[in-house]
């Protein structure tokens, strides 16, 4: 039995120590926000967040995330509130079909947690994750102003 | 307004999941919105529903992968119901509901950019209508003439007694009236809501991960299957020896089923990794010796061949005026097999029982997909439902195919009374899909002392696409001609420039590969043969691109339009810094005209560096304008994928590329700045889900020509030396 705290419940698995992360949130823990693309750590669709560090959770053995913490696009949002990144993305209308989304969000907040006034070479540095609508132009746009919005904050 | 689920035959299914924050899936009943919000909630008619709190239901047929339409094709009804956007839900529409209601809602399909041009007028007059019962009813009830009462923001008014009555209140009333025979459209001047920025209904769920994909759907008792497909298309399955996974964790079944063998598990994983361990072998047939370069011998054959050769156009005498021309050029361009890749692989859930099938796919036609689980499973239309869900991407490949339905039904029935998801690994997906044609077409042109151009010819040699996925013959009125695939001479066939003596054939050679509609199909293509020529035209004229392609087309008025319109915003003509280039094209397509300059560099690595891509784009009305910018820029990154890296090559009769290692996808460093010129000129609808990509190719290889001197005749241009900077 494997136990981890998913957006910030315990959780507990009975499954192989290598089985990967994403599908145990996916199929055990019936935690769909995490989508599966590519399954080879490419494209970035399952990305979560492991102890507040983004990683591409097809490649990760949940093992690996035994007694951590996994934050996933649906814990993101507190209290009903949504985190600023998710705001700049419905405010400048990022995703088409959607299925990556979830994945850029979660690497747009490890990002800005890193680096609160990212330039456009630091997102570029950062944002490795595929689009196949190509959304890029607007999650430039979103990132750039979820930056000013949390600044506004501070 | 805020998007809900809608409407599936059977109340078998609701259960939610939301554990750890997760998704709730509701499955209500059919056409029953009416049901499940008491019985006070009317349908006006087939798009309109209005309930007594005035919240107005507008349904939606077709797909929704991200293309928009699910927000643009209800506001159309919308502006002519007069009601308060604000308060709008979209509801899909059922499958089984359009068999059952004699397809009151018309073509599910969203595919060829259709869903706007396709439905606008019914979806207008269905708004009208609905607007007109609601309006009498009103009027019924103060007892006045309808023509004193007018309907503004869900609410009518009678214009004297200045009265007024929201939607909701004579709701139950107007849907019992006779619909009017004729409605009176608005005039386009009067629109309040179409042209206007409208925020895209589906946004908010995806963002906050509750979006619901064909892969997310959980049912009670639900079992999971990973397919193999034979590698070499065509073949099918020998033997099957399952000895090491059968006594595996988890494992319930290993199943040859003819053309692939499909592991039953309980998690997906554990299905996928016993497939490695199943030991099968393979009928390859008479393909395992393909490649690539066979192929386009085959290919080229066709382009010498006098034989099985269909005329698409024939304008004039070519080979008298080629003949005596002052100056002849002649080139071959080539275009490769190209992968959709949507990001969500391959799948379906199928559930059959009792003699009634279930199906959850993401699905661009749900009425193909209902239709070929209705024939799978050997039962009527009216006994499947197919489940609407979001599409994580489709670009044509979840349209004609509907392999992953005969698959989730074939595993199915061998689990009856179980539901079971199947859904594919990526290398299923890249390796099992229906490709954009590879295409080699050759190119002819006389031009006269002063460089006009006057004879034309052009001769595609590819598979066809109608032929090998749709199986329908090569006759009018699907083709312009005998035995001409209008996808295999798009753009070709329907040359608009004014050249007197044309010449258009085709040569259908169907090679083992499948093909199929890959996002802007024909147009994906030969825009870039045409374009690309035109500009060997006026560079052996001695002519300036633009200029050479304005004489040309004085007689295509909005083939013209777009072309000025854009190449004034991109400030053709005008210096650039040294070391940077223009390049132009122009085309038409799914009724769209469209217009790209490219201004970039070349540096002494073949990085290219896009420094601004001015797109046009006249779509005759524009539905929701920051919706057509998205689907442009999208286009952008579509088309330079394409064509800076998308290749899928032949080896041993299957796919050589497997995954995004070898199956390169553009990144968000590699966007380029896109500029649109948004040149609506009124009086026709076009598409704007495919046309932005017709014009890229050409226009970045036309000014990666006039910055080195190289001309591109073949794609991917990774192979030239080249990328993206």
């Amino acid at each position: 039995m494997i136990e981890l705290t998913v957006n910030g419940r315990k959780r507990s698995a009975d499954v192989e120590p290598e089985m990967p992360l994403l599908w145990v949130l996916r199929d055990v823990l019936d935690v769909k926000g995490p989508k599966f693309g590519c399954g080879i750590a490419q494209c970035g669709a399952c990305t979560v967040h492991l102890n507040g560090e983004p990683v591409r959770s097809c490649s990760v053995p949940v093992s690996a995330a035994a007694g951590q913490k996994v934050l996933t696009i649906e814990g993101l949002a507190q209290r009903g509130r949504l985190h600023p990144v998710q705001k700049a993305w419905i405010d400048h209308e990022v995703p088409q079909c959607g299925y990556c989304q979830g994945g850029q969000i979660m690497a747009a907040v490890a990002l800005l947690k890193k680096n609160p006034n990212p330039s456009d070479k630091d997102i570029d540095a950062a944002m490795t994750n595929i689009c196949r609508c190509g959304t890029y132009a607007r999650i430039r746009t979103a990132i750039h102003a979820a930056a000013k919005s949390g600044k506004a904050k501070a | 307004m805020t998007k809900t689920f809608i409407a599936s035959r059977r109340k078998f299914l609701k259960q939610s999941a939301a554990i750890g924050g997760g998704l709730t899936v509701g499955f209500a009943v059919p056409d029953a919105l009416a049901q499940k919000e008491g019985a006070a909630a009317a349908e006006i008619n087939a798009w309109v529903v209005v309930r007594p709190d005035d919240t107005v239901i507008i349904r939606y047929a077709r797909a929704e992968m991200g293309q928009g339409s699910m927000t643009s094709a209800p506001m159309l009804v919308a502006e002519e119901l007069e009601c308060d956007w604000k308060k709008v839900k979209i509801e899909y529409v059922s499958a089984n509901a359009n068999v059952r209601r004699k397809r009151v809602w018309g073509d599910m399909a969203s595919v060829g950019s259709r869903t706007i041009r396709f439905s606008q007028e019914y979806l207008r007059k269905g708004g009208a209508t609905a607007r007109e019962m609601l309006i009498a009813a009103a009027a019924q009830q103060w007892g006045v003439p309808a023509s004193e009462c007018a309907a503004a923001n869900s609410v009518i008014t009678h214009g004297p007694s200045k009265r007024k009555l929201s939607f909701g209140k004579v709701a139950s009333a107007a849907a019992k009236l006779e619909p009017p025979k004729e409605v009176k459209l608005k005039d386009p001047k009067d629109w309040k809501l179409i042209g206007k920025p409208v925020k895209r209904v589906d946004i908010p769920d995806t963002v906050m991960g509750r979006q619901v994909y064909g892969i997310d759907v959980q049912l009670p008792g639900m079992v999971y299957a990973a397919i193999a497909q034979c590698p070499v298309f065509g073949g099918t399955v020998k033997s099957v020896d399952a000895a090491k996974v059968q006594n595996r964790r988890g494992i319930i079944k290993v199943a040859p089923l003819g053309t692939f063998v499909a592991v039953i598990a309980d998690n997906w994983w554990r299905a996928k990794e016993a497939l490695r361990d199943v030991n099968i072998e393979w009928d390859v047939g008479a393909n395992g010796n393909a490649t690539s370069a066979s192929i386009m011998d085959f290919y080229r054959a066709g382009l010498d061949a006098q034989t099985d050769i269909s005329v698409g156009r024939k304008d004039g005498d070519f080979d008298q005026a080629f003949a005596s021309a002052a100056k002849k050029l002649e080139a071959e361009y080539f275009t490769p097999y190209l992968a959709h890749s949507t990001m969500e692989p391959m799948g379906a859930t199928v559930l059959i029982k009792d003699g009634k099938v279930d199906v959850w796919t993401s699905t661009q036609n749900a009425e193909a997909s209902l239709a070929v689980a209705a024939a799978s499973a050997g039962v009527p239309l009216e006994n499947v439902e197919v489940h609407r869900v979001q599409l994580g991407g489709g670009f044509g490949r979840r349209g004609g195919g509907q392999d992953f339905v005969r698959q989730g039904v074939a595993i199915a029935k061998t689990m009856e009374g179980t539901p079971v998801k199947m859904l594919w690994t990526r290398e299923e997906d890249m390796q099992h899909d229906f490709y954009r044609p590879a295409s080699l077409v050759r190119m002819k042109a006389g031009l006269d002392a002063s460089g006009n151009p006057v004879a034309w010819y052009s001769r595609v040699a590819s598979t066809s696409i109608i032929s090998t996925l749709l199986h329908l013959p090569l006759k009018p009125p699907l083709a312009p001609a005998e035995g001409i695939d209008p996808q295999a001479v798009a753009s070709l066939n329907d040359l608009p420039h004014a050249i007197p003596n044309v010449k258009v054939e085709y040569a259908q050679r169907n090679a083992h590969v499948p093909v199929g509609f890959w996002r802007t199909v024909g147009h994906s293509q030969n825009p870039f043969v045409r374009e690309s020529f035109m500009d060997e035209l006026a560079s052996a004229a001695g002519k300036d691109p633009f200029e050479y392609r304005r004489a040309l087309l004085a007689k295509s008025p909005k083939d013209l339009g777009v072309l000025e319109a854009t190449a004034g915003a991109a400030g053709w003509g005008k210096p650039l810094p040294a070391g940077v280039f223009r390049g132009i094209a122009q085309t038409e397509a799914y009724g769209s005209y469209t217009c790209a300059v490219a201004e970039l560099s070349v540096d002494k690595n073949g990085e290219v560096a896009i420094r601004r891509l001015v797109l046009g784009v006249d779509p005759g009305y524009v539905v929701n304008p920051d919706n057509v910018l998205a689907q442009m820029q999208g286009s952008a990154v579509f088309m330079l994928t394409a064509m800076f890296w998308g290749e899928i090559t032949i080896k041993d009769g299957r796919a050589e590329q497997s995954n995004f290692h070898d199956y390169r996808l553009m990144r968000l460093r590699e966007m380029p700045k896109i500029e649109l010129v948004l040149a609506p000129s009124g009086g026709f609808w076009g598409g704007v889900g495919e046309p932005g990509q017709a014009s890229i190719a050409p226009a970045v290889c036309n000014a990666i020509f006039a910055a080195t001197g190289k001309r591109i005749r073949s794609l991917p241009l990774k192979n030239h030396g080249l990328t993206l900077a």
